[in-house]
Parts: C-alpha cells; sequence; structure tokens
C-alpha cells in the first residue's frame, strides 16, 4: 500500500510529573488505511493521541508528518496540518443544526457575514460524497439526532476540512448494533477516500473488522504493530492483556522491549 | 429558531398595543431564522407544528399569553385597549424591554446579571449627574452612561471568565454595590434626596416626543422594506445555490401579515390619542377662544430606537461568525473551545453586551420619569428585565434564544403591569403585580424547563 507513512512518531516520551505514562513510542499511520490503536484502560492511548493532537507536547521523541519532522505545541498546530479528532464525547452542540456543527469554529463569511447558503451546499455534499443517508435534512438541530448520526456528523465535520489524518476516538462506544455497522462502514470510506485513519476502539470485532494495521499499546509501551491479515482475536487480547503473543511472530514488527512483570 | 411569524403577527392584530415594536421584531427574527425546508406550505406548516411538539416553542406560549391577556383585560377594562394607553404602554415597557434585551446575551451563554437593573441606575445617574451639575453636552453625557455600561460590563465579564467567580455571586455583589454607587452619585456624597430631575429635551423626547404623522408612514415602510428585501434576498440565494427555500405563498403571506400589522399599528399611533380633545376656552388678547389642546400622536421616539438596536443584535447573532459563537458556547462550552473559538473572551464579552443595554434602558426609564431616581431601577426593574427575555422564550440554560423574546416577554410583563393597575385600585395594587409577575415568571421558567426536558425525551423528530 502506502510506501510512505503520512504520520510517524518515533522514540516518544511522555511523563507527568513522576509519572511515566509513554516509554520511547513509536506509531505510525499510513494514507488509505485504517490503523487500529487498542490497548487497556491505562494503556496511554488517551496520552498518545492527545500527544498527536497537540493538546500534549511530547518530552523526547521525533513526531514527522508527511515525511518531515514537525513541531507541534497545539490542536491548532496539528489541525493546522490536517489532523482531526474526533473525541468520544463528540464536542458537537446540541442546539445548532448540522450545518452550523460542521462548520463551527471556520464558518465561511461574505461581507462579514455567515454565508450560510455555500456552507449548507458543501455540507450536504459531504454527506453525499460519504453516502449518508440516514440524515433527512442538514439544517435539523444535532439534538434531534440519534447517536449514530451524531457519530456520523462528526466524522464528516473532520472529512469536509479535508483531513489528512483522522484520529476516532472510541466512535461506536455508545451505539446500537446497525448504528455500528454504519458508521464502521463510514470509517471504511474514509480510508478508502486516501485519508489516514487511526480507530481507537475497546471493540476487537470492530477492529478486526475494518481495521488494515493493529497497534498495541500496553502499559505505556507500544506492544507490537502488526497486520490485520497476521493477527486473529485470540492473539490481539493476548496483547492486549499481557503486551505478548506466545502464538504470533512478532519478529521485526517491533516487540516490546523490556521485561514485563 | 424557529419562525412564529404568522402568529406572532397573529397577535399583533389583535392588539394594536404592544404591536409596533414586536412588529418590527419578528419581521427579522423571521429572516434570521434557520433556513426552512422546502416543499409545499403543507409541509411547511406540518413541519412548523413537528417542531412545536418536539418542544422547540420558541416564542409560541408568550404570543399565545399576549393575546389571552388582551383580550382579558379589555373585557374587564374598558379603557385598557385605548390609544392613549397603547402609548402610554410602549413608553412605560421600552426600559425594561432595551434591559432585557441586554439579558437575553447573558442567558444565552446560561448565566445571569442580577446587577443589569442598578447598572442601568448607575449609568443612567452618570449621565444626569453630569448634565445637572457639571452643565456637560448632552452628546458627552449620554456617551459617558454608555461608557459607564461598557466598562461595568467588562468587569463583571473578566471576574466570571478570568476568576471564575459564578455570574451569579458576582452579579449579586454588584447588585448590592451598584445601589450605594447610585445613591453616592445622586447625592454628590453628601446625602441628600436620590433622585435628580433630568432637564434636557433630548432626552426627555426619547419617551415623550413622537416622530411626524408622516415620518410614522415613513418608519413603518422602512420596516416592510426591510423585511422583505432580506427575506427575498436570502430566498434567491438559496435557489441560486440549489438549496431547498421556503414556499412563495408562505412568503407572501409573512410579508403581507408584516404589512398590515405594521402599519395598523403607525396608523392607531397616528391618530390623536390625547384624552382631552375638546377644545379649551382661553382669554387671548382679551377675547375668549376655544384653543384646541396640543395633539398626541405619532410614534414616540423610543420605538424606532428599539427596532434599530433590535435589528443591529438580531443581525448579529444569526448573520455573524460573533453570533453564531454565543449560541455555540451556551451549547456546548468543550464543544466550541475544540473547535478554537475563543470561550472567554465571549463569555467576558456579553456581560459588556448587557450593560451597555442596561445602561440603554437605564436612560429610556429616567426619560419616561423625567428624572432619574435610584428607587427606580430596584429589584422590580431587573425582574421585569430577566422575566421579560424567560417569558419570551430565551431559555435559562443557555444556547436557546432570540433578540425577539425580550421585545414579545417585555409586552406581556407590561400587559400584566399596566391591566393589573387598572384593575386592582386601592393600596393593595402593587402588592398584587408583583406576585402576578412572579408567578408570570415562574410560570415561563417552568415552561422552559418542561420544554427543555421535552426536546430530551422525544428526539425532536
Amino acid at each position: 500500500m502506502a510506501d510512505e507513512p503520512l504520520l510517524e512518531l518515533r522514540g516518544v516520551n511522555k511523563s507527568f510529573g513522576p509519572v511515566h505514562v509513554l516509554h520511547d513510542v513509536d506509531f505510525t499511520a499510513y494514507r488509505g488505511e485504517v490503523t487500529a490503536l487498542v490497548g487497556d484502560n491505562g494503556a496511554g492511548k488517551s496520552t498518545l493521541v492527545k500527544c498527536i493532537s497537540g493538546t500534549y507536547a511530547i518530552d523526547s521523541g521525533e513526531y514527522r508528518f508527511e515525511g518531515k519532522p514537525v513541531s507541534v505545541h497545539s490542536p491548532r498546530d496539528a489541525s493546522a496540518m490536517g489532523i482531526e479528532i474526533v473525541y468520544q464525547d463528540l464536542a458537537l452542540c446540541d442546539n445548532l443544526d448540522i450545518v452550523q456543527n460542521m462548520f463551527l469554529g471556520r464558518e465561511r463569511t461574505r461581507f462579514d457575514l455567515l454565508d450560510e447558503t455555500s456552507m449548507e451546499h458543501s455540507a450536504q455534499e459531504t454527506l453525499a460524497s460519504l453516502s449518508v443517508r440516514t440524515v433527512k435534512s442538514v439544517r435539523q438541530r444535532v439534538s434531534s439526532l440519534s447517536g449514530g448520526q451524531r457519530q456520523t456528523v462528526a466524522i464528516a465535520k473532520a472529512v469536509l476540512w479535508n483531513s489528512k489524518l483522522v484520529v476516532l476516538d472510541e466512535p461506536t462506544a455508545a451505539l446500537g448494533v446497525a448504528q455500528t455497522a454504519q458508521v464502521l462502514d463510514l470509517v471504511r470510506r474514509l480510508a478508502d477516500r486516501g485519508l489516514a485513519v487511526v480507530l481507537i476502539s475497546h471493540n476487537m470485532l470492530d477492529v478486526l473488522q475494518v481495521s488494515d494495521r493493529i497497534a498495541t499499546l500496553f502499559l505505556g509501551q507500544m506492544a507490537a504493530t502488526v497486520k490485520r491479515s497476521d493477527v486473529n482475536q485470540q492473539q490481539l487480547v493476548e496483547l492486549i492483556t499481557t503486551g505478548q503473543s506466545s502464538s504470533l511472530d512478532l519478529g521485526q514488527s517491533g516487540a516490546l522491549k523490556g521485561a514485563h512483570a | 429558531m424557529s419562525t412564529t411569524d404568522q402568529s406572532t403577527e397573529a397577535a399583533a392584530n389583535d392588539t394594536p398595543a404592544l404591536a409596533e415594536s414586536a412588529e418590527a421584531a419578528s419581521a427579522l427574527a423571521g429572516a434570521a431564522a434557520t433556513a426552512p425546508q422546502g416543499g409545499s406550505p403543507r409541509d411547511y406548516f406540518r413541519q412548523y407544528l413537528q417542531r412545536i411538539r418536539g418542544g422547540e416553542m420558541g416564542s409560541l406560549p408568550a404570543i399565545t399569553g399576549l393575546v389571552l391577556l388582551v383580550i382579558f383585560f379589555r373585557i374587564v377594562h374598558p379603557t385598557f385597549g385605548g390609544l392613549f394607553n397603547f402609548g402610554n404602554m410602549l413608553t412605560e415597557g421600552a426600559g425594561p424591554v432595551l434591559i432585557a434585551m441586554g439579558l437575553v446575551f447573558v442567558l444565552l451563554l446560561g448565566e445571569i446579571d442580577l446587577s443589569a437593573g442598578y447598572a442601568a441606575g448607575v449609568c443612567a445617574m452618570v449621565m444626569v449627574r453630569l448634565m445637572v451639575g457639571y452643565n456637560v453636552p448632552v452628546v458627552v453625557s449620554v456617551g459617558a452612561a454608555l461608557l459607564t455600561g461598557v466598562v461595568i460590563g467588562l468587569l463583571i465579564g473578566l471576574l466570571r471568565a478570568k476568576i471564575r467567580i459564578p455570574s451569579f455571586v458576582v452579579t449579586l455583589a454588584f447588585f448590592l454595590a451598584f445601589q450605594g454607587v447610585a445613591l453616592y452619585i445622586a447625592n454628590n456624597g453628601k446625602g441628600q434626596t436620590g433622585d435628580i430631575r433630568i432637564t434636557d429635551n433630548f432626552v426627555n423626547g426619547l419617551e415623550h416626543d413622537q416622530l411626524p404623522v408622516w415620518g410614522g408612514w415613513l418608519f413603518g415602510a422602512i420596516c416592510v422594506a426591510l423585511y422583505a428585501v432580506i427575506k427575498l434576498l436570502t430566498q434567491n440565494s438559496r435557489r441560486r445555490g440549489g438549496l431547498p427555500t421556503e414556499p412563495p405563498l408562505i412568503i407572501a403571506l409573512k410579508i403581507g401579515a408584516l404589512t398590515v400589522g405594521v402599519f395598523l399599528a403607525v396608523f392607531g399611533l397616528n391618530q390623536n390619542r390625547a384624552i382631552n380633545k375638546t377644545p379649551i376656552p382661553q382669554n387671548i388678547n382679551g377675547k375668549i377662544q376655544f384653543v384646541k389642546p396640543p395633539a398626541l400622536e405619532g410614534i414616540p421616539w423610543v420605538v424606532p430606537l428599539i427596532v434599530a438596536l433590535f435589528v443591529i443584535w438580531t443581525l448579529m447573532l444569526s448573520r455573524t461568525r460573533y453570533g453564531r459563537h454565543i449560541y455555540a458556547v451556551g451549547g456546548n462550552e468543550e464543544a466550541s473551545r475544540r473547535a478554537g473559538i475563543a470561550v472567554d473572551r465571549v463569555r467576558a464579552s456579553v456581560f459588556v453586551l448587557c450593560s451597555f443595554m442596561a445602561a440603554i434602558g437605564g436612560i429610556i426609564i429616567g426619560s419616561n420619569v423625567k428624572s432619574v431616581s435610584v428607587s427606580n431601577y430596584g429589584g422590580n426593574t431587573l425582574l421585569l428585565a430577566v422575566g421579560a427575555a424567560v417569558i419570551g422564550g430565551t431559555s435559562l440554560f443557555g444556547g436557546k434564544g432570540r433578540m425577539i423574546d425580550a421585545i414579545i416577554g417585555g409586552a406581556v410583563v407590561e400587559v400584566i403591569y399596566n391591566g393589573m393597575s387598572d384593575l386592582v385600585k386601592g393600596t393593595n395594587s402593587s402588592s398584587v403585580q408583583y406576585v402576578v409577575t412572579g408567578l408570570v415568571l415562574l410560570l415561563a421558567a417552568a415552561v422552559d424547563a418542561l420544554s427543555r426536558r421535552r426536546a430530551g425525551a422525544t428526539g425532536l423528530a
């Protein structure tokens, strides 16, 4: 697939006071691929995402984007490069409609007045290009949408801004079966459009269903980065819970450095 | 942002009283509402009903209440519906409405400004003290009052947004302190009366002078034309963008209803509404002549002032990025922050707008009685203003509300106040008024809370 990684983190460390949360973490995401980031609670997934998004500055290590080393100090830096994070708690305003939410903070204006027509048009186009048919009208308030529809809007927002890398934090955590399927479908379509997608999830089935590559964090270290085709569910669970898998040849793909209790 | 225009206009036709400002008000609210979906007029109506059932009632309860109240007071009290009283209610309600317009900004963020009443008092006091005590020209005095409002708002806003004291506490503290500040300015620190007469003709004229008759018609025509132009331009731009548009029939009905309402109100106000119209015998140069008393006709100047401010604030709230950000922060602060909105700055700024409007309201309240008296700005004024905004449909929980709410709600409050004062005579009159206004505020807050729950429960189809 893609030869050069879009996002590449090398040897990233992050501590909060005495607590060393990330140890020499390597992480890559490729264009056109869904890279799943899995790990148990407290493994450092959120911290890693916040390092990617610029919410936290990394202590040491290398942050490369599109092949060039960059320094990311704030979420603004990250979004300027084309990194969009879709958070678990969605970050949508219930009292605004879909168009207003999709353009929040980046409204288009003409003569200093909001250009509603052009924004509504683009929102519609974006949703259509993602084959979203579940939303009746883009002028619906978000409060009237189901969980799946909200997730769809949040993801479409990322696409609208021509993001290159989209990080989805537990996008299916609160969804029912049918809605989960819809959202996963959408996740796949994002990658097919050439975006690099990072999917954070607790749900093994989701991960195995849509991802191309799976990165496993264990106690702040990258236990393994494997191709989807190389693992089964049991091996994945082993990796998450123990940091290693006896039945899996981790070879060059980056086995855990150092022993763990 | 539902379009409640038709109902506003229906209400206005029933009630020549208060129609004037509410009329023009509803006009822009309509233009500003989120673009409605297309389809036939029947679809349009169905969508409207659906929104109401989902708890998105907007100003509908207030307008219904207004109509019922006016009918009630007309039945029990014949002079209530008279033109003189209509004019009276306009000038009496103007001050609280202006303060309520400022409060809408604060309420949109789920905050409250309890100090708005006395802030209005302090600003008005600054103006009158400069004019009376120091002979400062009126322009400078009024400017100083407005500036005082801005400074007060900045102070409250910074204490809320930067130090993070809850707005309830900050403004309660200022509520107490400003009463003293206003008294101090009134007495020049010497301890005297607590009120100063306004002698300036311009300031008094805001409430007591009227537009010429032709000016009233021109003003009405401008309101209607402005509404129609905005409506048609929006429609055009949506059609060119290939987006669903409002059915032409509905647009025609809206513009038509607004035209009828506005011109009825202008016509009514252009009549001579003076109570005594019979010529009075007067001795002029030794001869007895019958002289007609001066006519009281035309739209009070405060009405175009309110309409102009209403148009500006409505445009700002619904058509600018800043306005959109106010709604966003009121709806979900965290989401707004992640979207890159300077949340603290927005939060501080709404208090500035609120106190600025309070300053204007304070001047108008002074103009109404031709004197600035500390007691006229007490908790009463503030309650009326908060009541007006909430009764009109602005949510106490933030994120929901429009400028029109202040005007419609202000109309309800004023009708209750005026009607009650005619109804209950004697020493108990004011106590009954307080209780009734309090109950209406409670009712409005209950409607707000319930419709919020309903919107959550139905998922609002």
